[in-house]
């Protein structure tokens, strides 16, 4: 019973993404003008050579802002589970 | 749809991949390979989130002695950096509650673990 | 602690390790790479270290009290370089145009200039300081709880 759930409701997911995929615009030809903006006046503006650094940096700078909070509360996270005893030796 | 219908390679593998993770998460039972599983998942998304932006006969957008030709979507491609960022830190948090799972109850076995019974 | 030729092979290594992770890092405005890819070289020579010698070891000379101080360096570095250009918004480039960092490339294919891109070199560096010292923390404290054979809470 378990097993004929599991087959007919992943068979339907599997169909809906592969009709998804042949919707999609065709691989190659992306409709973008934000994009030649960036490229045409990331030199004058910024003075980058690199462009996807000052994208992530100067052009979406919240977004770094944000993954490094992300990244700090997951490393405080992982010490923390695996912290020893050794504090209660300090008399109040 | 002048052109019929587009026969996209790279946007078929990833629909092979996010329905093979979603597979092992449904129907596996240890947890480590229910890990594994949503290691796939991420990998899946951030794939499609680069072939979205490659634009044919292409180089990368930078200007250090760069071939000629057009260049690339940059945005995608930073998007991309921080999703993979994000993905390392959640494997290692997910990671670290197993190995407690397994110190409290003795086995990886996600029925044996189910504390709240009766 | 493995065996003498890997112990040797290792400590030989780490040193170009470290040192190419350091130049991805500080060439990030001209080249592929930047703070977060330079973090992560650095930290798998962290690796190679603690899979050579074993955590015991490793644990008596690089604490991870010590790594947070790091850590929390980088973060506030890149909170006060974002409030520096707080006169026109928050997050401007105030640094490109004047004389710190602030040389403008010429239009097109060019060599790559070091003194280029204004804030951006001084923000790689502060995500990179982060980014090292949290993976190291994280291996180093893994690699200590498999070793171990009573702990408490």
């Amino acid at each position: 019973m378990r097993k004929i759930a599991i087959a007919v409701s992943l068979s339907i997911f599997v169909a809906l993404l592969i009709g998804a995929a042949f919707l999609i615009h065709p691989f190659g030809y992306p409709p973008s003008p934000m994009d030649d903006y960036i490229i045409e006046n990331t030199q004058r503006e910024t003075g980058a050579n690199s462009a996807i650094t000052a994208v992530v940096f100067d052009y979406r700078g919240y977004d770094t802002l944000g993954e490094a909070t992300i990244l700090f509360a997951a490393v405080t996270g992982v010490v923390m589970l695996f912290r020893r005893k050794k504090l209660s030796r300090i008399k109040p | 749809m002048t052109q019929g219908i587009p026969f996209n390679v790279p946007f078929l593998a990833v629909a092979a991949m996010i329905g093979i993770a979603f597979y092992i998460i449904i129907s596996q039972r240890n947890l480590i390979k229910l890990v594994m599983g949503l290691s796939i998942l991420a990998s899946g998304a951030n794939l499609f989130l680069i072939t979205l932006g490659y634009r044919e006969g292409g180089v990368a957008p930078i200007y250090t002695y760069t071939p000629a030709g057009i260049m690339v979507l940059p945005v995608p491609q930073a998007l991309t950096l921080t999703s993979i960022v994000i993905a390392v830190a959640c494997l290692a948090l997910m990671l670290s509650m197993v190995i407690h799972i397994y110190r409290h109850t003795g086995s990886t076995d996600s029925e044996k673990s189910r504390i709240m019974k009766g | 602690m493995m065996s003498k030729i890997v112990r040797t092979m290792a400590s030989l290594l780490i040193l170009f390790a470290l040192i190419y992770g350091l130049y991805i890092i500080t060439h990030g405005h001209l080249t592929p790479g930047g703070g977060f890819q330079g973090g992560a070289v650095f930290a798998s020579g962290v690796a190679l270290l603690i899979v050579a010698f074993g955590s015991e070891i490793i644990h008596k000379s690089l604490k991870e009290h010590r790594l947070s101080i790091l850590e929390s360096s980088g973060a506030l570095i890149f909170i006060g370089l974002a409030f520096g250009g707080l006169a026109i918004v928050f997050f401007y480039n105030f640094l490109v145009g004047s004389p710190i960092f602030g040389h403008i490339p010429p239009s097109g294919p060019n060599p790559g200039d070091i003194w280029t891109a204004g804030v951006i070199p001084f923000m790689n560096i502060a995500v990179g300081l982060k980014v090292l010292a949290g993976f190291s923390a994280i291996l180093l404290v893994m690699a200590l709880a498999t070793t171990l054979t009573e702990v408490e809470e």
